[in-house]
């Protein structure tokens, strides 16, 4: 039993060492840049410069959070929809649900840019019917409009996956105790899918504050997310230290607004669907 | 009531798949426009299969999904067998803990990470080109290891040692037991975090976009290119294959795999 | 006992762990190179869109020097090409070290810094004896009064070259429109969310700069930062900063006004003829981008024959020189080029005024961008991030959050009460 023991250490020990060299490590030079300037002299001044990126950072939370909500107002009615179709067409719209999702996001994002952009399909058909034009993208309206698009069914898989394992019997009882349908959604059916809102919501709001991609195309360039001013700043080897800084802070917000979140399905002991990542999506 | 709810589904549907649809049947479209269809043509896929750079960044793309997902699947099964037979509760949450930064982090954090570590190693070494198909597999596996963690660690929870032993009993040796007993019931779980990781690092753009150099191209960082050149029209084309691929893949395994599930209650029944 | 199983099947999964990487970089070599170990690659960083690339029946430049050079020397190279879109990405890879390169293609000002910085290699003359040969006095060679950025060009050799202007489509922007012939044009209030700016710095403060008048290479903070105001009083009426990106927009007519560079006009008229173009009065930039070789490079003399190979307009492998000015439809600093009549009677074909437009430089008011000191740099680092961070949070969005997060609080709240008053009872 000893020598087993031995080997069982052994066993996790190329893992180990594989998540301090390359989990571990990165993030202490995350850490190491944020707090050194260019000389590697330790300095504050990457941290104060933050200031500047204020609103930025205002912004994205604000985009993130208005994506968030929608998604969760179009995405739970629809999950509760389709949770209550045949088994066969279930399986069926689960598929299509997926299908956005492991298609590329760049493909979908590119694709919704070019329908709506001014001389995009939308707006040739809307001169044809002669209505007046949209402008969207470059527009905040448009960035978030592409957030929601992309992240759709982040939200509504788990959501989904949540409604499926609810035990129709809980709804019955509901309604044998003199529930009508609304007290029955409020009182059994939103509590018992909470954990899926939960990790709906985390696979929703992460990717969508630290994307740079949407609001690139989307915003045209003009929009500035805290992705995109990562993304920018990591061009330039002289700008490496203020975009760690950024990457540090939006890592210790998204820690805290996960955490805040999980804090509201922890008063649910039930939680099955995943936390996060789409890792949720492909397997049965 | 039924038929509103239909009409919903039926509705967000629509609206989620209008943009591909309307790539897909551009896809087809002779003049290279997006405003009006003027004629069938197969052209862009003729364009996209002379593409040079789009094949090689294809065959890249499947070099590093299966390379980093069997490296992940193997250093992450091997990690969950350790982890679940080690004893002290606090290293092995910690353990746990660190191996999710990747899953929980925002792509664009790790990715950067990464790059700052590879800058910094490059500069100590002093080596050139270090960026590459190297930075490319280690962060792809990096990303990965979470989510094979995640689908094998369950398994060996779930395994039950009294049937082992009662193997054994039965007049197994220990191997036999093993092989016969406990290693099927993890396979499902290393098949499934294989695949994950497979389509995982298939998908990713974001890490990628830090740590690559411009000699090994993925098919995500083409299309990323591409786009933000003068997009040519065998980019649609390709993106529309693409669609019907993870179509075809996605129909595969939920009806192939409900098939292999009614079987096996079948057999229980 | 057991231990002994787990041992075996460990040290087969290791034995494959470790097989497995070895066995796919042959994989990946053999598909990569597909003939042998003997080729040679070749790694050559340009702009985007910047070389005859073989599209649509045009002469592919780099299949051709693959060709040429297993002709002339018996070896067989690969070039690898790729592509950037500012002159800041690609000194952010070079300087970074962390990839290598043969060819490099940046403009003007930057070969000045990455001379001062030591990054590149000097060319040795005698593997690209068509430069004396071919290219125009103006653009090379000691006396030259285009290559002020490298005097005697030792270490770069011009490709292409062009200038600045404003393309506006004809169908959104009147033919009387008071701001056309000027930078006013892209501060005109009258087409905001019709304008599009470059997004890159230098560009961007150019078109500032030469509006207001100002020194583009001016070592004034005061007038760096006026250039700065005049950049963010323009912000609101874009509809965005791109850079290739452009092409498409204008194009599909998705944007009315663009600055950008004179050849990608061409490009973009042969798509959509109601575009038209003009040289700004108050002044423009003119650049030359020329090819380098960089310190770093693994392949000197290869990379100074394929320099040399761009330069030819030898027919027998298809004339890379004039195949590539007709791609790009930039102007070409090579004599053999300008003076050849098919190339002329190409670009008439283009659009009637299209060889005036790109070679009447003398009837443009031009300047060039010069490098800058390290000090500078860093400034017009921070004044760009000063713009792009510029972003409005409008009121409405306040609102839109506030009313989220209220209602968010609400909930929270009214269950948390619940939830006590129900653990009363």
């Amino acid at each position: 039993m000893k020598k087993t023991s031995l080997f069982q250490k052994i066993a996790a020990a190329p893992h180990i060492l594989w998540a301090i060299m390359f989990i571990v490590a990165p993030m202490i030079f995350v850490l190491y840049f944020a707090f050194t300037d260019a000389e590697g002299h330790f300095s504050l001044s990457n941290i104060a410069s933050l200031s500047q990126y204020g609103n930025v950072f205002i912004l994205s939370i604000a985009f993130a959070l208005i994506a968030t909500v929608i998604c969760l107002l179009i995405g739970y009615p629809l999950a509760y929809f389709m949770s209550r179709q045949s088994p066969r067409a279930q399986k069926i719209l689960m598929v299509l649900v997926m299908l956005p999702m492991w298609c590329n996001l760049l493909i979908r994002t590119y694709a919704l840019m070019a329908l709506l952009d001014n001389g995009g399909l939308l707006n040739a058909l809307l001169e044809k019917l002669g209505l007046h034009e949209l402008s969207i993208v470059g527009t905040n309206f448009g960035v978030i409009l592409g957030m929601i698009y992309d992240f759709l069914p982040y939200m509504v898989l788990p959501i989904f996956t949540a409604m499926t394992k609810l035990d129709k019997r809980y709804i019955e009882a509901s309604h044998d105790l003199g529930c009508n349908s609304f007290q029955t959604m409020t009182r059994v059916i939103m509590p018992l899918t909470v954990s899926g809102v939960i990790s709906g919501v985390t696979m929703v709001f992460v990717p969508s504050i630290s994307t740079f991609y949407i609001s690139q195309k989307l915003g045209a360039g003009k929009i500035d997310l805290v992705g995109d001013t990562i993304e920018r700043l990591f061009q330039n080897p002289s700008t490496y230290n203020v975009g760690a800084a950024i990457s540090l802070v939006m890592m210790v917000l998204i820690i805290i607004s996960v955490r805040i979140m999980n804090h509201f399905s922890d008063d649910e002991r039930e939680s099955s669907a995943p936390k996060s990542g789409k890792g949720g999506g492909i397997m049965p | 009531m039924k038929f509103l709810s239909k009409c919903y589904i039926g509705l967000i549907f629509f609206l989620l798949y209008i943009p591909i649809l309307v790539l897909i049947v551009f896809s087809f479209n002779e003049s290279g426009s997006l405003a009006e269809f003027s004629g069938f043509s197969l052209m862009w896929y003729e364009e996209l299969f002379n593409d040079e750079e789009a094949l090689s960044s294809l065959i890249n793309s499947l070099i590093l999904a299966v390379s980093s997902s069997v490296i992940a699947t193997v250093i992450g099964t091997f990690g969950a067998l350790g982890l679940h037979r080690m004893r002290s509760k606090y290293i092995k949450g910690a353990i746990n803990t660190v191996t999710n930064i990747p899953m929980m982090n925002p792509d664009i954090v790790t990715g950067v990470s990464m790059m700052l570590l590879f800058v910094a190693v490059a500069a100590i070494i002093g080596s050139q080109s270090f960026f590459g198909f190297g930075t490319m597999l280690i962060a792809h596996v990096t990303f990965n290891l979470p989510y094979v963690l995640l689908s094998v660690m369950p398994r060996f929870k779930g395994l039950d040692k009294s049937l082992s032993e009662a193997a054994q009993d039965l007049g197994c040796t220990p191997a036999r037991a093993f092989f016969m007993v406990e290693l099927p019931e993890i396979i499902p779980g290393i098949v499934s975090g294989l695949m994950l990781g497979f389509t995982m690092s298939l998908d990713d753009f974001v890490i990628s976009h830090f740590v690559s150099s411009p000699d090994f191209q993925t098919l995500p960082l083409y299309v990323y290119n591409q786009t933000a050149h003068n997009v040519k029209f065998s980019m649609y084309a390709l993106s529309a294959l693409i669609v019907v691929v993870i179509l075809a893949i996605l129909l595969v395994v939920n009806f192939a795999g409900s098939v292999g599930n009614r079987k096996a209650k079948e057999k229980r029944g | 006992m057991k231990c002994n199983i787990i041992k075996r099947i460990s040290a087969l999964l290791l034995t494959i762990l470790c097989l497995l990487p070895s066995l796919l970089f042959c994989l990946s070599g053999c598909a990569a190179e597909g003939i042998g170990s003997d080729t040679v690659t070749l790694y050559v960083y340009n702009w985007g869109e910047y070389i005859s690339d073989g599209s649509e029946g045009c002469l592919d430049s780099n299949a051709v020097f693959e060709d040429w050079y297993y002709d002339t020397y018996g070896v067989r190279v690969k070039v690898n090409y790729s592509t950037f879109s500012s002159n800041e990405s690609l000194y952010a890879k070079l300087s970074s070290g962390s990839v290598s390169y043969d060819v490099v293609v940046p403009s003007d000002y930057m070969i000045e810094r990455l001379i001062s910085e030591d990054l590149l290699a000097p060319l040795n003359y005698d593997n690209i004896p068509l430069a004396k040969e071919n290219l125009l006095p103006e653009f090379f060679g000691e006396t030259s009064e285009h290559s002020a950025y490298d005097p005697g060009n030792v270490y770069s050799v011009p490709y292409l070259y062009g200038m600045i202007g404003i393309i506006y489509n004809t169908t959104m922007v009147e033919a009387d429109d008071p701001g056309l012939g000027s930078w006013k044009l892209m501060w005109d209030e009258n087409h905001a969310g019709n304008i599009l700016q470059f997004n890159n710095s230098r560009d961007a403060f150019g078109t500032a700069q030469y509006f207001l008048g100002i020194d583009v290479n001016s070592d004034d903070e005061a007038e760096w930062r006026s250039a700065l105001d005049k950049l963010r009083e323009q912000k609101p009426i874009l509809q965005g900063y791109v850079m290739d990106e452009i092409y498409n927009k204008m194009e599909n007519g998705s944007a009315g006004i663009a600055a950008y560079y004179a050849g990608d006009y061409l490009a973009m008229y042969e798509n959509n003829p109601d575009l038209e173009f003009f040289y700004p009065k108050e002044g423009t930039n003119l650049y030359v981008d020329a090819m380098c070789v960089p310190k770093s490079a693994k392949n000197k003399e290869i990379a100074e024959r394929y320099i040399n190979f761009m330069l030819s307009v030898d027919p027998t492998y298809g004339a890379p020189a004039i195949a590539n000015a007709e791609y790009t439809y930039y102007a070409s600093p090579n004599q053999k080029v300008v003076d050849d009549e098919s190339y002329i009677e190409y670009m008439s074909e283009i659009k009637e005024d299209a060889y005036e437009k790109m070679y009447d430089t003398d009837a443009v008011q031009t300047s060039t961008y010069k490098n800058l000191s390290g000090e500078k740099l860093m400034l017009i680092n921070r004044l760009w991030e000063e713009l792009k961070s510029d972003v409005t949070v409008s009121a409405g969005i306040y609102v839109i959050c506030g009313i989220i997060v209220t209602v968010l609080l609400g909930l929270f709240i009214f269950f948390a009460v619940r939830k006590k008053i129900r653990n009363i009872y």
